[in-house]
């Protein structure tokens, strides 16, 4: 579904702050992979979803999304195949605007946008019955605008607006890290449960451990724009956060040997 | 009195055209923008201009939304390609567009004294049907000594600027024009809903600046002429329009703004026109007249707000003492 080449990416190449951001970096995702994604800042994570996204291109490297090579295609343009969920609750939807013509916007996703108008009856029937899966109540106050809701309900109903269009990839930034625990463990269940439900490939960004061990048949370690654990199937559902910072350890302690050894 | 009034009204009714389109550009897409200041003249220019070499006034009208169309859109091109800043791309633009407007003028100003325009063709047509006789004899009867020549010019304002009104509504719900609203209010978001965000700002300001243009052939009309500098200020006409109207009548639904904000622009020009009443000021202190009626419109709301605030605090406050000196 998903298949990075050798991608890399450099911010400032050739002043004093240049930073590879990614280096050499590959990644496969198969249809219907859930694969959590975890580092410490600046690790490359966010640069990997935004080389997805589309709001970075990379310097070297191919990406392919459904087989089709969008390596410098237009964010906009990909978006048609890419749903997004941000960390900031506020992002992703329009704050002056209602429930309803939020929903809108994000059905007109994988759609050319015409002149009839967004919200009709058939439109509101169906937005009602998604929103009823959130149990938030949400279904009724369709006309209510966005900006009045709570943080958790935005991020619920970006959440809703990114997935019921069932797009190819879903890419989640720390969706829950600005949320109060009881909001964030809400919208880690709903993750769960819309991803299953329509089946989408994810990747997800998270700097919760325990969110990242829970949620996903895969998850892979980033460091330093490097890719430097991946876990799947069997071996995921067995590993634990000691293990997972233990693994940690053993690697970049490794690395700093060799490190040590190229310096000496 | 009632002369001045009447006209006020009508003149209010044709640059709430102009505040409709300031009203897409500043409110829905968040972009001040400053080109109307010139493409309000290009309007004017280009009408003058085709009306007197024999172009008919209907599409000597249509030629100015043209290229009051295509003057938004250099702008918006300016912003989104050129990636300047939205502040600048307009005075840019409304710098260039002075030069344009001379070129297409070819002088300072142009006269349309004894040419045809939409407003003297529907006249003859109007007359006819008796209106004026009869809503005048209304005025008559309520005690109007002098009365306003014709009502035809009010009316036809009247029905365009309704018919741009539910036309600008109807297109602000449907897909492309929630996808506009939603660049002006998140655009991240909407490019993450695979929304163009360029091109809609682009053709945005177009449409914003067609219809200031618009305005601007039909105030040429109106007055009989057009002037280089008569674009001078218009930004700030526009933002006084749409900032009294929202105070006056209200934001709930996009329909109930672009209403206040055609209510906003006749507000705007009767108090503009009583104020000129006063004695001690002169016409050339239009602009600073303006100028204060937009602040006091921006201030006063504020105040309102917190000197009711405090009131209700103190209420509380005196309430919850009350309450204790009871128990």
């Amino acid at each position: 579904m998903l298949n990075m080449k050798d991608i890399a990416i450099t911010f400032n190449e050739g002043t004093l702050d240049e930073k590879k951001a990614l280096q050499q970096t590959n990644l496969h995702l198969e249809q219907g992979d859930f694969v959590t994604v975890i580092g410490s800042n600046g690790a490359g994570k966010s640069t990997l979803m935004n080389l997805i996204s589309g709001s970075l291109k990379p310097d070297v490297g191919t990406i392919e999304i459904n087989r089709k090579n969008v390596t410098m295609m237009p964010e906009y343009k990909r978006s048609r195949m890419i749903g997004r969920v941000f960390q900031d609750p506020m992002a992703g939807t329009a704050p002056s605007m209602t429930i309803q013509e939020n929903l809108a916007m994000a059905y007109a996703r994988n759609k050319t946008r015409t002149l009839k108008i967004g919200v009709n009856k058939k439109r509101k029937q169906l937005f009602k019955e998604h929103l009823e899966t959130l149990h938030l109540g949400l279904e009724n106050r369709l006309t209510a605008k966005v900006g009045l809701l709570s943080g958790g309900e935005r991020q619920a109903l970006s959440l809703l607006m990114a997935t019921f269009t069932e797009p190819n990839i879903l890419l989640l930034d720390e969706h829950t890290a600005a949320l109060d625990p009881s909001r964030a463990e809400l919208i880690t269940k709903l993750t769960g449960k819309v991803v299953k439900q329509f089946g989408l490939t994810t990747l997800m960004v998270t700097h919760n451990m325990q969110q990242a061990l829970d949620l996903g048949n895969r998850l892979i370690m980033m460091d330093k724009g490097q890719i430097i654990l991946e876990v799947s199937g069997e071996e995921k559902q067995a590993l634990t956060i000691e293990k997972l910072l233990q693994e940690f350890q053993r690697i970049r302690g490794k690395q700093m040997e060799s490190d040590r050894a190229v310096l000496g | 009195m009632l002369i001045s009034m009447f006209s006020a009204v009508e003149s209010g009714v044709i640059y709430a055209l102009m505040a409709l389109g300031v009203y897409l550009s500043f409110r829905i897409l968040d972009f001040p923008d400053l080109t109307v200041d010139g493409s309000f003249v290009t309007g004017g220019a280009v009408a003058a201009i085709s009306i007197v070499n024999g172009v008919p006034p209907v599409l000597a009208t249509i030629y100015a939304v043209f290229a009051g169309f295509i003057a938004g859109m250099i702008t918006g091109i300016l912003n989104t390609k050129g990636k300047i800043n939205p502040l600048l791309s307009g005075i840019l633009m409304m710098i260039a567009l002075y030069s344009i407007n001379l070129r297409i003028m070819d002088k300072p100003n142009v006269a349309l004294l004894n040419e045809p325009t939409i407003f003297n063709q529907i006249e003859g047509f109007w007359a006819s049907l008796g209106i004026d006789d009869f809503l005048n004899g209304i005025l008559t009867s309520l005690g109007a000594d002098r009365l306003p020549g014709t009502w035809a010019i009010l009316i036809l304002m009247i029905i365009i600027t309704l018919v741009v009104k539910f036309i600008t509504d109807y297109f602000l719900k449907t897909e492309v024009g929630l996808a506009l609203r939603a660049t002006g209010d998140n655009e991240k978001m909407i490019r993450s809903f695979s929304a163009n965000t360029d091109i809609l700002t682009i053709v945005g300001l177009g449409i914003s600046n067609a219809l200031v243009a618009l305005s601007g052939a039909l105030v040429a009309q109106y007055g009989g002429f057009t002037d280089v500098n008569m674009g001078i200020g218009m930004i700030v006409i526009g933002l006084a329009s749409v900032i009294i109207g929202e105070a006056l009548f209200g934001t709930k639904t996009i329909a109930r703004t672009t209403l206040a904000v055609i209510g906003g622009a006749i507000v705007y020009r009767i108090v503009l026109t009583l104020a000129l009443k006063i004695k001690f000021l002169e016409t050339g202190d239009a602009k600073l007249i303006t100028a204060i009626i937009v602040i006091i419109a921006l201030v006063a709301p504020k105040i309102i707000a917190t000197v009711k605030e405090s009131r209700r605090k103190r209420r509380k406050r005196a309430m919850l003492g009350g309450g204790t000196n009871n128990a």
